[in-house]
């Protein structure tokens, strides 16, 4: 009975100290909700605002920047403006693009119609992309949101911005999403929704590579706040470095979640 | 068995449009006409495509959270499964040993090995009638789809596993009635047969898994072409069959050493701990034998993961799931280090062992380097003083350690250091004999350092000073290495120590009681392992039930957190720990035989 005992405890403090481990001694992030379809009001956005959901669309729901990074994984897309027309010319080409803006809706929907060199998958001598069509399950990008990206595309990577706002309700316009397009109900929400604690202290999370939230409101105001949330590097925080906090959050919040978030911080005295 | 839920494929896709009422009218008109191609239309079967669910179509039971409960269910049907699957691996080459050796010793092990096994194997199916219960009720329209796919390949595991049980039982309760001459052929065929059987039952199982990662035989909206085959032959199927077999017998050596350790521990007398013994030792050695390539079958699985999907090979090892590789380095880490612990700790048993026992320590900080190399993350999580200090959020020297090329080399060290302890713990009682001893040794010194400078070279210099393509591809030249130090130097040994003078004899039992906790914590490494990397698995899918083509609409459709993935991997691995201890035990009592002196009536 007591080597039963022992032999118990002793698989327990294992099992206790596998779990204390990945519970304390590794970062906690908070996996990223499954992506929802916004509904949108095409007819009412300007170009500048399609091209930010485009953008938007190419950091999130594109899943783009995965590949599309400094890593090397895929090759980047910033001079895309004044690539595409050399691709076009070049003889592995096998697409039937006569624009950029075709080039580009190509690429994203038949992404083997050009291979950059050293980019293809293993085995096939650059000629089959390891690209999805982003149309596809994965990622099924609609036609609207194919457009704002090329948009972005165009516009950062140096090109001119050919493609027309779709007259059409963009994302989730025949999907049942209203609800899920819904602002977030409570501060609560937006802070885990934005991550916010894996960098700051708030709302019980412990972040520590910006600054401590817990107070915030006793020093800064809401104008403060505000310009924090959208225009991070506008002022850094004594003694913190700066580009560390992403700089999309004026395009990704709703006006509702925003001001919501920074009368919530406001309040933190 | 359970009902499948009412639903058949429509024959055609007129059939489907057609109005009831309109149905038999159009049906007589065009019946001569269409009699030449009434048989292809027949047959011709259109399936429907992935359903499109909403929260409402997930039954609920109150107090009852459907993931946890599925997810448990499944680890805990895996892990009894994995057991079950294995032992018969390791106890039809026992026998062989035993049978080819004439050496009772080993047919008595591997007969105590399946009657572990024997208790196991009803808990097994218990809990996969548990899981398939479980998914009928929480997610019927998965079930529905999977079910519409692989009916053909469900029946037929069905009528397999009465099959399997039929071979297991003649395998276990004949054991001692086929004995010796042409009847030990009989039972060894059995016992293969047995193997053959339960194999196929997990790649079937595997089929429906990997089918869910890499869904094939369906268009873009899940419309299944027909083809069970090809549905089965799923792009991820062989990984994850190299993988599980692999894994099995790592993982049902380990489970057998912690049987051992607990009946070595309980032992009464000298003879029994001996016994228990030398049979932790062959369970250690079977574990050790397959974890060596285990990384290796793991890293093929990865390899495929991202051939089949960047994104979810990106997902796998660069997104949310990264940090899970610093616990894996944690638990493998501690695999390897208990079960070298437990070899050294063996040497003990040896007279000749001294011989070798300077050359331990050495070897102990190899191991625990490269562990730590491994160990080391990408990008370490500082303060934001920590931060400033660093100048970003790699360390200036230990940076380089988080990168794949330094942990390549490290595991390939881990590897080759392991196999070295078993190389000096197979040495230890024995002194070769063979006139080109001295040759042979410098051979495998000669074979082991070019080997190791190798590994270092490719490594540093095709991990930090070329470009990206080759920092992976030179993983598998490393990989290439250490087995051909492995296989080379087993080669060398069998040779030079045939017909080697023991030094001594072995003193079997002569193990501390420390070596045995060595045992448990491989049992339960393995086990909390084969839990955490079961959540990462079913996780790269995330918010899909099959990948990109059925989406999870469930309130619990998004990933969870590490540290929830811990407590369920924990909680899970305490009942799988309980109900293990439970079958010892019951192997334990069901040889006892109590005399009730005075309890039944005396026969005249």
């Amino acid at each position: 009975m007591i080597n039963f005992l022992k032999v118990s405890f002793f698989s327990l403090l294992m099992v206790g100290g596998f779990w204390g481990f990945s519970n304390f001694g590794i970062p906690q992030i908070k996996p990223a909700p499954p992506p929802v379809e916004e509904k949108l009001d095409l007819g009412a956005m300007t170009m500048d605002q399609f091209i930010a959901l485009g953008g938007k669309i190419y950091n999130g729901k594109g899943t783009c920047t995965l590949c599309h990074n400094a890593m090397g994984r895929a090759p980047m897309l910033d001079k895309i403006g004044t690539v595409a027309p050399e691709r076009m010319k070049d003889a592995r080409y096998k697409g039937t693009a006569k624009s950029v803006e075709e080039y580009l809706h190509e690429s994203l929907v038949k992404p083997s119609a050009f291979v950059v060199s050293g980019f293809g998958k293993s085995g096939t001598n650059d000629t089959e992309s390891p690209m999805p069509d982003v149309t596809g399950g994965g990622i099924g990008l609609n036609e609207a949101e194919l457009a704002a990206v090329i948009a972005y595309l165009q516009d950062s990577g140096g090109a001119e911005v050919t493609v027309a706002i779709p007259a059409m309700e963009a994302p989730g316009a025949e999907a049942p999403a209203a609800a899920e397009a819904a602002p977030l109900k409570t501060p609560e929400e937006v802070i885990a929704k934005f991550t916010c604690g894996a960098c700051h202290k708030i709302a019980g999370q412990e972040g520590a590579l910006g600054p401590d939230l817990t107070k915030i409101g006793k020093t800064k105001n809401k104008e403060y706040l505000r310009q924090a949330l959208l225009d991070p590097e506008a002022v850094i925080a004594k003694g913190f470095t700066g580009g560390m906090m992403p700089p999309t959050y004026g395009e990704q919040m709703k006006a509702k979640e925003l001001e919501m978030l920074v009368n919530y911080l406001a309040g933190l005295k | 068995m359970f009902m499948l839920p009412a639903f058949t494929p429509v024959a055609n896709a007129s059939e489907a449009a057609a109005p009831a009422a309109a149905a038999p009218a159009a049906a007589e008109a065009a019946a001569p006409a269409a009699a030449a191609e009434a048989a292809p239309a027949a047959a011709a079967v259109v399936y429907p495509p992935a359903p499109k669910l909403t929260e409402a179509d997930y039954p609920t039971i109150k107090g009852v959270n459907a993931r946890v409960a599925v997810w448990l269910v499944a680890q805990l049907h895996l892990w009894f499964g994995a057991f079950v699957v294995a032992v018969p691996m390791f106890v039809f080459i026992i026998e062989s040993i035993g049978m080819m050796t004439r050496d009772e010793r080993y047919d008595n092990m591997a007969y105590e090995f399946i009657k572990v096994s024997i208790t196991a194997y009803s808990l097994t199916a218990i809990l996969g009638g548990l899981l398939s219960f479980s998914l009928v009720l929480f997610y019927p329209d998965l079930f529905k789809y999977l079910a519409l796919i692989f009916k053909e390949s469900m029946f037929a595991y069905a009528l397999l596993f009465f099959a399997e049980s039929a071979v297991l039982y003649i395998y276990y309760y004949g054991w001692h009635w086929l004995q010796g001459g042409n009847k030990k052929w009989v039972h060894l065929t059995f016992g293969l047969l047995l193997n053959a059987v339960g194999v196929l039952l997990m790649f079937l199982a595997n089929a429906w898994t990997t089918f869910m990662m890499s869904p094939a035989a369906v268009d873009a909206a899940g419309v299944f072409n027909g083809n069970t085959w090809e549905a089965i032959h799923n792009f991820l199927w062989n990984p994850i069959n190299i993988h599980r077999v692999v894994a099995n017998v790592a993982y049902g050596g380990s489970i057998v050493g912690a049987y051992a350790a607990f009946k070595f521990l309980s032992a009464r007398n000298n003879e029994e701990r001996a016994h228990y013994d030398w049979v932790g030792y062959n369970a250690n050695f079977i574990a050790i034998a397959a974890l060596l390539p285990l990384p290796f079958a793991g890293y093929y699985l990865t390899a495929e993961m991202y051939a089949y999907s960047q994104q979810m090979g990106i997902t796998l090892m660069g997104g949310v799931f990264a940090w899970i590789f610093i616990i894996q380095a944690v638990l493998i880490g501690a695999l390897f280090l208990s079960a070298n612990y437990y070899l050294w700790c063996g040497m003990g048993r040896s007279e000749g062992a001294y011989r070798y026992n300077p050359r331990i320590k050495y070897i102990a900080i190899v191991l625990v380097a490269a562990f730590l190399v491994w160990f080391t993350p990408h990008t370490l999580v500082l303060t934001n003083s920590e931060l400033k200090s660093l100048g970003g959020p790699y360390h200036a020297y230990l940076g380089v350690f988080g990168i794949m090329p330094a942990k390549n080399t490290a595991v390939n060290f881990l590897l080759t250091f392991t196999f070295m302890s078993f190389m000096f713990y197979r040495r230890a009682n024995k002194v070769a004999t063979v006139s080109w001893a001295t040759t042979g040794n410098a051979a495998q010194i000669a074979l082991f350092t070019v080997g190791l400078i190798n590994i270092v070279i490719l490594g540093v210099y095709y991990g930090y000073f070329t470009n990206t393509v080759y920092k992976v591809a030179a993983s598998i030249p490393q990989v290439l290495t250490t087995l051909i130090i492995i296989i080379v130097s087993t080669v060398i040994d069998t040779f030079m120590y045939k017909g080697a003078k023991d030094v001594a004899p072995l003193h079997w039992g002569r193990m501390s009681t420390r070596s045995q906790y060595a045992l448990f914590l491989l049992a339960v490494s393995f086990t909390w392992l084969m839990g955490l990397m079961g959540y990462v698995r079913s996780g790269i899918r995330q918010h899909w039930h099959v990948s990109n083509i059925f989406r999870d609409a469930s309130p619990d459709a998004y990933t969870p957190g590490l540290g929830y993935a811990a407590n369920i991997v924990s909680i899970g691995t305490i009942i799988f720990m309980a109900m293990v201890i439970f079958v010892f035990w019951l192997s334990t009592i069901s040889g006892k035989h109590v005399v009730a002196k005075g309890y039944w009536k005396e026969q005249a």
